[in-house]
């Protein structure tokens, strides 16, 4: 008889082997402290504070979004040369995902179980973060401000410790959906959506403003599968005059070339996720093979998109002005563009977060600081957080590319989530900058 | 030697794995544990390819979409019906038993590259129906699978620790259980069909039949790895089960040792371990995170090459020479343990002498079958 039987012996056995591997392979805690300075949280040292993130830095997602964590992080370097956050400095790791949820699960697994973070800064993509949410509630890490304006963030009872950041999608399709139903009326209206929660829950602002007889065409995409011929062929097929795009930046670029190929040129209505001008231009002559100066530009001429930050046209605006400041300095090989504007933006209410969980921040400090309300920072609108409310941004203008930036066609709009809720104008100023550049405690 | 009854060895062994698992679980903390818990949806999903390939002959480049089967089963009894987590298991694992069933008609019917092309379709196709019903099945984004830890644990059990329990359990289950059947009857008559199914069928044995228990039993493991890698991601969506994870399982059970139930251990530790390692080292030794992402790939390339040169019958196989040259291995033997087994060495040479006839396998391929046989006690 052939001694076949051993095989399951060994392979229990090796199962055994390999946990006790696992065993030596495992380390202990760490430190202590003297100042007033104390190790109050994990990840958190009299010197140091730690975080991590999930970005995808390759991969289909990665034009444009990979440069938001080297922003935030150049703000975070310019704080830490700056005296820090009562004297720590902040030391940002974020690890590459490829926008793959699975990814997604392991990375954070490794930040939050390995690493010791002290919490999840600005992880990115509606997809991905849906993965690690739960978990991440469930160990009860602050989940701050994630790179989505996902509706789904704000789910005070099952996700207390995570909380949006950016304008959310609901919002926005509202916005831009009464713009639209302003300025494009009796016009035949379609959507192309990715379609996940991202796009589901734009169209479902959309769909709030836009009346349903308008809407001749709903077409979704899947970030997989770059075919989108046919469903550009559709929306002409059914005569859109409009079409309002919630898409990452390759697939606006793809829609953009897709209609240039079909000889289709209806008003083009782009998600502020995916309009950035800068981002958009580099994809369309990469993707179209074109070098000519001037070419991208000449394709995002005229599209309408709303901003929630300020334009980067506007370089006497005081925010513009500091963060460019800090782009020289720290990041002048990345574009001065809206996903740097983006990442500083973020890496900023971060630090006006922290500075309000206390000198010796748990973590449960900073959840607390942020239920309480944030002020208005490099935003236009207020921010809506509340203990019940863990939306961030509230409102934003409309806009037109024009030559590479954009151009403000209306002032700031700001709205709620809900069906009814309506959209009103924002009048008061936007606070400047602090002259240091970094928020006061 | 005594006579010990083969499943109460195994039993015996296992149990005294599980205690071990039990107790490293304890002192690792708690990212050990999760890359322990990482391991078992490979070992189990791998341990059914290797007796698929290893024992009966055919080959599967499309295990992967049954473990997809196995997750999404998983995910919707979990979201819609909120069945506890032994009769999610259960369920996934028929299901993606009977998924195997119907493709493993087929699947008998084909031969070589002609099967490998099949199963490479399924692992192609089928993550893709998950977008085309967005509705039920989630699309891009998929379906969320986060059970907590049972209320009976208390409050403040770990976890990963709990998921790390879980999953090696379900992994010991299915090795012992897979370690039977190896030395059951059924074993016996996959080894007769892998070697020469002319024969096998000359002596009686219904050969498609035999084909079709094979790939349900490959599938019906998938599917229980499928749901184990659901709960430890906490997530099921296209992106989890791609093209590359079904060529990662095949893999992982040739660099284990094809065949061998120890050799998917060795494999699923290579392919959780390794990429994780290799990418902190390249960070730590400051390559650029836009390269990092690469360097696994290509330690992963190389690692394949290597111990397929040096160890051609897999890991196990190499460890298998490597006691029988120390002499541990009549040691174990008289304990009634072997680290060798039926091993990669036996199924490597009847694979060539199927290719190439008699006499035609590789002096090192071949050498340690005959051993065996000779050896069979």
């Amino acid at each position: 008889m052939i001694s076949s039987h051993r095989a399951g012996v060994a392979g229990v056995a090796g199962l055994a082997v390999l946990s006790i591997l696992a065993a030596a392979c495992g380390s202990g805690g760490s430190g202590s402290s003297g100042s007033a300075l104390t190790n109050s949280a994990p990840g958190i040292t009299p010197t140091t504070i730690t975080i991590g993130s999930h970005q995808p830095l390759t991969g289909i997602a990665a034009p444009g979004y990979s440069e938001i964590a080297p922003a935030a992080n150049a703000y975070f370097q310019y704080l830490n040369a700056h005296g820090g956050i009562y004297g720590r400095k902040i030391v940002y790791k974020y690890l590459n995902d490829q926008y793959n949820p699975a990814l997604t699960s392991t990375v954070v697994h490794q930040l939050v179980l390995q690493d010791n973070v002290y919490a999840i800064f600005n992880g990115l993509g509606t997809p991905t973060h849906l993965a690690v949410a739960p978990f991440l509630n469930s160990d009860h890490v602050p989940d701050v401000f994630v790179a989505s304006g996902c509706e789904c963030w704000n789910s005070t009872a099952s996700l207390p410790d995570t909380f949006g950041w950016q304008l959310d999608y609901v919002r926005e399709g509202k916005i831009l959906g009464a713009y639209i139903e302003q300025h494009f009326k009796n016009k035949k209206i379609g959507f192309f959506f990715q379609g996940d929660e991202f796009g589901q829950d734009g169209v479902k602002g959309l769909s709030y403003e836009i009346p349903k007889k308008q809407i001749v065409a709903e077409k979704s995409y899947d970030p997989t599968n770059i075919n989108i011929g046919p469903q550009v062929d559709a929306l002409k097929a059914a005569g859109a005059q409009v079409v309002v795009s919630f898409t990452v930046p390759a697939f606006t670029a793809l829609l953009k070339l897709n209609m240039l190929g079909l000889k289709y040129s209806p008003q083009l209505v782009v998600s502020d996720v995916g309009s950035d001008p800068i981002t958009l231009a580099g994809l369309l002559a990469a993707f179209a093979k074109n070098k000519t100066a001037g070419f991208g530009n000449s394709l995002t001429q005229g599209i309408v998109t709303d901003g929630y930050l300020p334009s980067l046209g506007q370089a006497s605006n005081s925010w513009i002005a500091l963060f460019t400041k800090i782009h020289d300095q720290y990041i002048p090989k990345l574009p001065l563009d809206g996903n740097v504007l983006y990442g500083m933006s973020v890496g900023y209410a971060f630090v006006q977060a922290m500075f309000k969980a206390g000198k010796n921040p748990t973590r449960a400090d900073l959840v607390n600081a942020i239920n309480a309300g944030l002020p208005q920072g490099a935003s236009v609108a207020p921010y809506a957080y509340s203990s019940s409310d863990h939306n961030g941004i509230t409102g934003a203008y409309i806009a037109t590319i024009s030559n590479g930036a954009l151009v403000p066609n209306t002032g700031v709009w700001v709205t709620d989530d809900s069906a009814t809720g309506a959209i009103t104008a924002y009048t008061a100023a936007q606070p400047a900058a602090p002259a240091s550049g970094i928020p006061s405690p | 030697m005594v006579h010990v009854p083969t499943l109460a060895r195994h039993l015996a062994v296992a149990i005294v794995a599980a205690a071990i698992i039990l107790l490293a679980s304890i002192v690792i903390g708690d990212y050990r544990d999760y890359q322990l818990a990482q391991v078992a949806p490979s070992v189990v999903a791998v341990a059914g390819l290797t007796v698929l390939i290893g024992l009966s002959g055919q080959i599967s480049i499309g295990n992967g979409a049954f473990m997809a089967v196995g997750g999404y089963t998983s995910a919707l009894l979990f979201g819609h019906l909120q069945w506890p987590l032994v009769a999610i298991l259960i369920g996934a694992t028929c299901v993606a038993a009977l998924t195997g069933a119907i493709f493993g008609v087929a699947a008998a019917r084909l031969r070589g590259p002609y099967l490998a092309g099949a199963t490479l379709m399924l692992a192609v196709a089928l993550p893709s129906i998950a977008t085309r019903f967005a509705s039920v099945l989630g699309g891009d984004q998929g379906l969320g699978f986060f059970a907590s830890v049972p209320g009976f644990l208390g409050p403040t059990f770990s976890l990963q620790r709990w998921q790390a329990w879980f999953s090696c359990g379900v992994a010991l289950l299915v090795l012992v259980l897979l370690a039977n059947l190896v030395r059951s009857q059924v074993g016996r008559n996959w080894r007769a069909v892998r070697d020469d199914e002319v024969a096998a069928a000359l002596a009686g044995l219904n050969v498609a039949r035999l084909q079709i228990l094979a790939f349900i039993v490959s599938s019906a493991c998938a599917g229980a790895g499928g749901m184990l890698l659901a709960l430890v991601t906490g997530t099921v969506s296209p992106s989890l089960f791609t093209l590359g994870l079904s060529i990662q399982l095949l893999t992982a059970a040739v660099l284990g040792g094809l065949g061998s139930l120890a050799g998917a251990i060795w494999g699923s530790a290579l392919l959780v371990f390794a990429p994780t390692y290799l990418q902190n080292v390249a960070v730590s030794n400051g390559l650029s995170t836009s390269s990092s992402p690469s360097i696994p790939i290509v330690a992963y390339g190389v690692v394949l090459i290597v111990v397929m040169l040096v160890f051609p019958s897999g890991i196990q196989g190499g460890v298998s020479r490597l006691a029988r040259m120390t002499g541990v291995d009549g040691m174990l033997s008289r304990l009634g343990f072997a680290p060798s087994s039926l091993g990669a060495a036996t199924v490597a040479s009847s694979i060539v002498r199927r290719r190439h006839g008699p006499g035609a396998a590789g002096p090192g391929a071949v050498q340690p079958a005959e051993q065996q046989r000779a050896e069979g006690h």
